[in-house]
Formats: structure tokens, C-alpha cells, sequence
């Protein structure tokens, strides 16, 4: 792997009580890729997180980030990467070029450097003309953005993001997503955990996907998709007693697919593309029709195709994640 | 090493402006201590009139206390401040910098003996304007700055080692009780000497707080006093290096950084 592409091997994290939050992932993550860590809460994405950024030693397993080892080699990671945690970790009593200042400072920029840095940072996340005012009167898509431009003040090689998204507005969300997709222009690998399906979907060039700490499929979206099925076609005619001949129609362009109890669909192998022939025979064959659904899979599919749970509330009541995270709390 | 320097001294400021932007910090800093020595001065000012009491100004003798009051609520604000970074992910991000243990808490604490030595200005400014004669004169001022910030330093450790312990504001606030205890059963309020009560009396003597008390006193009331003075920085330095052991090994947990 390259100089900033992330290795794991057999990764295992415990917590105190016997509750393995990390059950022996293994991944492996392309220089200049987005990889999206998808998974519901409680499931094991922020704990891989703190162990990739060196904030919590594995219980077993190996990871290497920017080839290094995220056991031996911490202060040498912890230089080369960037990370946006959980939640805007920033100080409410703070300016934004306050934090600029404090962050370069830590990092060992020189005062000039760390000027020119936060400047140049402030200008890039859209908060200039905010750059003197206090962060406790920041929106959440502001601190967001300062986050991030926080994580990028030493030019990190590799950037981790702990759902940066979570709780945004749409807008703030997308201006996120153009600066996560810039930064991989630039040649920056993006490690970015998430529990919104489109997120990962529109902005990960790979997608792992996480369950009970165990990753239960891994790969592009659309092979990800693809590979729990073809889309499939429902039609609900307007009249009940169509739906025998509508029935015998589909099966000419399919196997039969799972449908509502007023309608019937099939699977289509040529996809998307046999949708219009469908309705060309439908006229023809005067079959006046109530509705006509297309279902593509979902990264949504994938996941219950997985785990027989659809990821949409599969972490509810699994918030256990953050408590183990307290490492006095919860050390193994 | 210069990088080192910089990390404290942006922590230290950054500990700073923390505290100076919180005015609903600052108040109780400022001001509880000295309405708490008003009330004492104009309640109890009759017991100058006691048989072997050291002066007749009590505010002089009781001055001494706001010093002690100042340093708890560093305790208080440095643990609080400390358990909101924890609790907000600040912490973290500090972690994630090349940020160096012992610096991270050198910053944190060279912020507070700042603040310590401006709390203790403010404290023997008002005792002087509310009529405090400091016996030790101008080098007395010096000692005090000193000792107030050692002071300050001793307690903010433990409100850090509280916090780290911990991870939560609400708890290190619960400590402030526990320590205003040691004030009252000390000789906050009269001489050891005039403390007839035996119990009191007994616990008083072993009291730190008493020593500490006293070593802040004898610059007011007895000019230079040897050895009120070393035992005054026996116990700040004692207090210190107690909390900084605890501020070690709670660190040490928290933060499991590779």
C-alpha cells in the first residue's frame, strides 16, 4: 500500500465488561480514495476511528496508516493524518482564527506560516467573514466546516471523518461533500464513517459496510448493488382483475419479484433499459395501469441483504458505542 | 524544545481567555471571596477584642482567606473547563496533535498560575482598599503573587486530575463542598491559639488549609515570619505535587494515545 492508504489485519477492540465493539475487520483503502465506512450506531465505526488515529490501542490485529503502524509508530500517524471526529470539537469561547492559530501552533507551524495557513483554510471552508467571531454562535454546518479546515492546517496525507454530516442542514451537507471531494482531487485519502446510505452512496469510491463490528460487505456502491440483484419493475393496475394478465405480461421480460398485495413485479435483467418496453406492451395490450414502481437496490438492500435488518434504525437502542469510547469508562 | 514552549504558552493563553470569557467564572472568583470577607470582617470583628488575638483589624487577619477561596475555585474552573474539552471531543483533538503529555498539562497549569497571580492582585487590592494593612510591605506583595499562584496551581491540579478521572464537569463541581469543609474546620475564622473547642481545635492543627491560612496571614499581620511562611509553601508545594501525581496516573488512563 502506498504512503497514504490505510492496512488492517484481524483488527479487535474490547471494552471493559467483554464488549468487543471491533471483531477482526480487515480493509484496506487506496491512496487518493474516499472510503466510506457505513454502519449503523453502536456498530464499530468510531472505535476503528480512534484506533486508525492512534487515540485508542487495539486489543489485537495490526493497522497501518500512511504505512505506519498505528501501535509503534503514534506521534509519526498522528502527524501525517487529519481527523474530524464526532460532534464540531471545538471551544464555543474561541474565534475561528483562534482555533487556526492554537492548531498550527501544536502542529509546529511558525507564527507567519500559521497566518498565512489559517487564512488560506479559512478562505477555503467559506468562513472569512466569520473568522473573528466566537464559535459558540456558529450554526452546526459552520463548526462543521471549521472542523474540517482544522484538520487540514499540517497538509495531512490522510484524512479521517467521523460523520461529519451528521445533523446538517441539505445545503451544509452538500458544501461539505464538494470539500471531502476536492480534497481527494488533491490527492488526500478520505477515511469517512457515515450512517446516512446516500452519503456513502453519492461521495465513497468504495463502501465497507459495518455491523456488530464485523464488516459484512465491502466494495463500490454499484457493485455493492448489483450484486443482491437486478432492479426490478411493479405494476398495480387500475383494475383488480388485471393483475393475472399483467402477471403473465411481466413473465415474457422476467422472473417474479417480490410486490404489494395490488401489484405485481418482476426482475429485470436487462435493467433499467426494459422499463420503456414494459410500457409500450402495457398500452398495447390495453392494460390501463394505477401506478408503476421501479426499484433499484439500495445500499439499504445490501445491508439487509446481509444482515436480514434494514441499517434505517438497525442502531437503535446501540448507542453503547459512545460510552465504550470513555476510555476510563470503559478500558479494557 | 522551543516547540515544546510554543504548545504551552498557546494552551496557557488558550486556558486563559477560557476563564476571561466566562464572566459567570469570573464572578464567583472575584467577588464570593471578598463578600464572604466582608461578612466575616463586619460580624466577627469583636473578636479582636479577644485576649492573645494577633491584631486589631480583622480584615487584615481575614484576608488571608480569600487567597485560599481563590485557589478553590481553580480547582472548580480548571476541572470544569477540562471535563467540557473532555466531554466535547476537545480533548481528543488535542490529542491528535504532536502535543506532548506533559505539556498539554504544563499548559493547562501555567494558565492557571496566571490567573492566580491576577486573582490574588485583585484580592490584596480590595484588602487594601478595605483597609488590610500588609505588615511585610512591597516584597510582601511579591510572596503573596507567589504563593497565591502556587496556590492556585495546587488546586487547579487537583480540579484537573478530577476532571481526567472523571470525564465530567458536574463532578468535579461536586468536589467544591468538600473542600470548603477544610476551610471552616481550620483557622480560617480565629488563631489555633483561641480555638477552645478540642475537636476543632485538634483538627484545625492537622488541618494543611490551616498552615496554608497562616502562611498568607503572617505577610499581613506579623511582617516576616519564617516560619509561617515555609509551612505556608510546604503544604502549596506539597498540595501541588499530590495533585500532579494524580494529574499523572489519571492522564495516563484517559489519554491511551499509541
Amino acid at each position: 500500500m502506498g504512503d497514504n492508504g490505510i492496512e488492517v489485519d484481524g483488527l479487535i477492540r474490547d471494552f471493559k465488561g467483554g464488549v468487543r465493539a471491533v471483531d477482526g475487520i480487515d480493509l484496506r483503502v487506496a491512496p487518493g480514495e474516499i472510503y466510506g465506512f457505513l454502519g449503523p450506531n453502536g456498530a464499530g465505526k468510531s472505535t476503528t476511528v480512534l484506533v486508525l488515529t492512534t487515540l485508542l490501542p487495539p486489543t489485537a490485529g495490526s493497522a497501518r496508516v500512511a504505512g505506519l503502524d498505528v501501535v509503534r509508530q503514534g506521534p509519526e500517524v498522528r502527524r501525517a493524518i487529519g481527523a474530524s471526529l464526532q460532534e464540531s470539537a471545538l471551544d464555543p469561547f474561541l474565534t475561528g482564527r483562534e482555533h487556526m492559530r492554537l492548531q498550527s501552533a501544536l502542529h509546529g507551524l511558525s507564527r507567519a506560516e500559521s497566518e498565512r495557513r489559517g487564512s488560506e483554510l479559512l478562505e477555503r471552508v467559506g468562513l472569512m467573514d466569520a473568522a473573528d467571531r466566537k464559535v459558540g454562535g456558529y450554526s452546526g454546518g459552520m463548526k462543521r466546516r471549521l472542523d474540517l479546515g482544522l484538520a487540514l492546517v499540517h497538509g495531512p496525507r490522510l484524512l479521517f471523518l467521523d460523520e461529519p454530516t451528521t445533523g446538517l442542514d441539505p445545503q451544509s451537507r452538500a458544501a461539505l461533500w464538494d470539500e471531502v471531494r476536492r480534497l481527494a482531487n488533491d490527492g488526500v485519502t478520505v477515511f469517512l464513517t457515515t450512517q446516512y446510505l446516500e452519503e456513502a452512496d453519492v461521495l465513497a469510491d468504495r463502501v465497507g459496510i459495518i455491523d456488530r463490528g464485523s464488516i459484512v460487505a465491502e466494495g463500490t456502491p454499484a457493485a455493492l448493488k448489483a450484486s443482491i440483484g437486478r432492479p426490478s419493475v411493479e405494476v398495480i393496475p387500475q383494475d383488480p382483475g388485471d393483475l393475472e394478465r399483467v402477471a403473465a405480461m411481466l413473465d415474457r421480460f422476467g422472473e417474479k419479484a417480490p410486490a404489494s398485495s395490488n401489484g405485481v413485479a418482476a426482475r429485470l435483467p436487462e435493467g433499467v433499459s426494459d422499463v420503456a418496453e414494459i410500457v409500450r406492451t402495457l398500452d398495447a395490450e390495453g392494460l390501463a395501469i394505477a401506478d408503476l414502481r421501479l426499484h433499484t437496490p439500495t445500499l439499504d438492500d445490501v445491508f439487509l441483504a446481509k444482515t436480514g435488518r434494514s441499517l434505517e434504525g438497525a442502531g437503535d437502542g446501540a448507542d453503547a458505542e459512545d460510552e465504550q469510547q470513555d476510555p476510563v469508562a470503559a478500558s479494557a | 524544545m522551543s516547540e515544546h514552549v510554543t504548545q504551552i504558552r498557546v494552551l496557557a493563553r488558550r486556558s486563559m481567555l477560557k476563564t476571561l470569557r466566562q464572566p459567570f467564572q469570573l464572578f464567583p472568583i472575584v467577588f464570593f471571596p471578598l463578600i464572604l470577607l466582608a461578612v466575616n470582617a463586619s460580624g466577627l470583628k469583636a473578636v479582636t477584642s479577644l485576649p492573645g488575638f494577633p491584631t486589631h483589624s480583622y480584615i487584615s487577619f481575614a484576608i488571608a482567606v480569600a487567597f485560599i477561596q481563590g485557589g478553590m475555585f481553580s480547582l472548580i474552573n480548571t476541572g470544569t473547563n477540562l471535563a467540557e474539552d473532555i466531554e466535547s471531543g476537545f480533548f481528543n483533538r488535542l490529542a491528535l496533535t504532536p502535543l506532548r503529555r506533559v505539556s498539554l498539562i504544563a499548559g493547562l497549569l501555567v494558565g492557571v498560575a496566571a490567573l492566580g497571580v491576577l486573582q490574588s492582585a485583585v484580592y490584596m487590592l480590595m484588602g487594601l482598599v478595605a483597609g488590610a494593612h500588609l505588615d511585610a510591605g512591597v516584597g510582601g506583595i511579591g510572596v503573596i503573587l507567589a504563593l497565591g499562584a502556587l496556590t492556585a496551581v495546587g488546586f487547579g491540579a487537583l480540579g484537573c486530575a478530577a476532571a481526567l478521572r472523571t470525564g465530567s464537569g458536574e463532578a468535579v463541581q461536586g468536589l467544591f463542598p468538600l473542600f470548603f469543609v477544610f476551610i471552616f474546620l481550620s483557622s480560617s475564622n480565629l488563631p489555633r491559639n483561641l480555638l477552645k473547642t478540642g475537636w476543632f481545635h485538634s483538627i484545625a492543627n492537622v488541618n494543611p488549609i490551616s498552615y496554608l491560612i497562616e502562611g498568607f496571614r503572617s505577610l499581613y499581620i506579623y511582617g516576616w515570619d519564617g516560619t509561617a511562611l515555609w509551612r505556608g509553601f510546604a503544604v502549596a508545594i506539597g498540595l501541588t505535587l499530590i495533585a500532579l501525581l494524580a494529574v499523572a496516573g489519571a492522564l495516563r488512563t484517559r489519554l491511551q494515545r499509541t
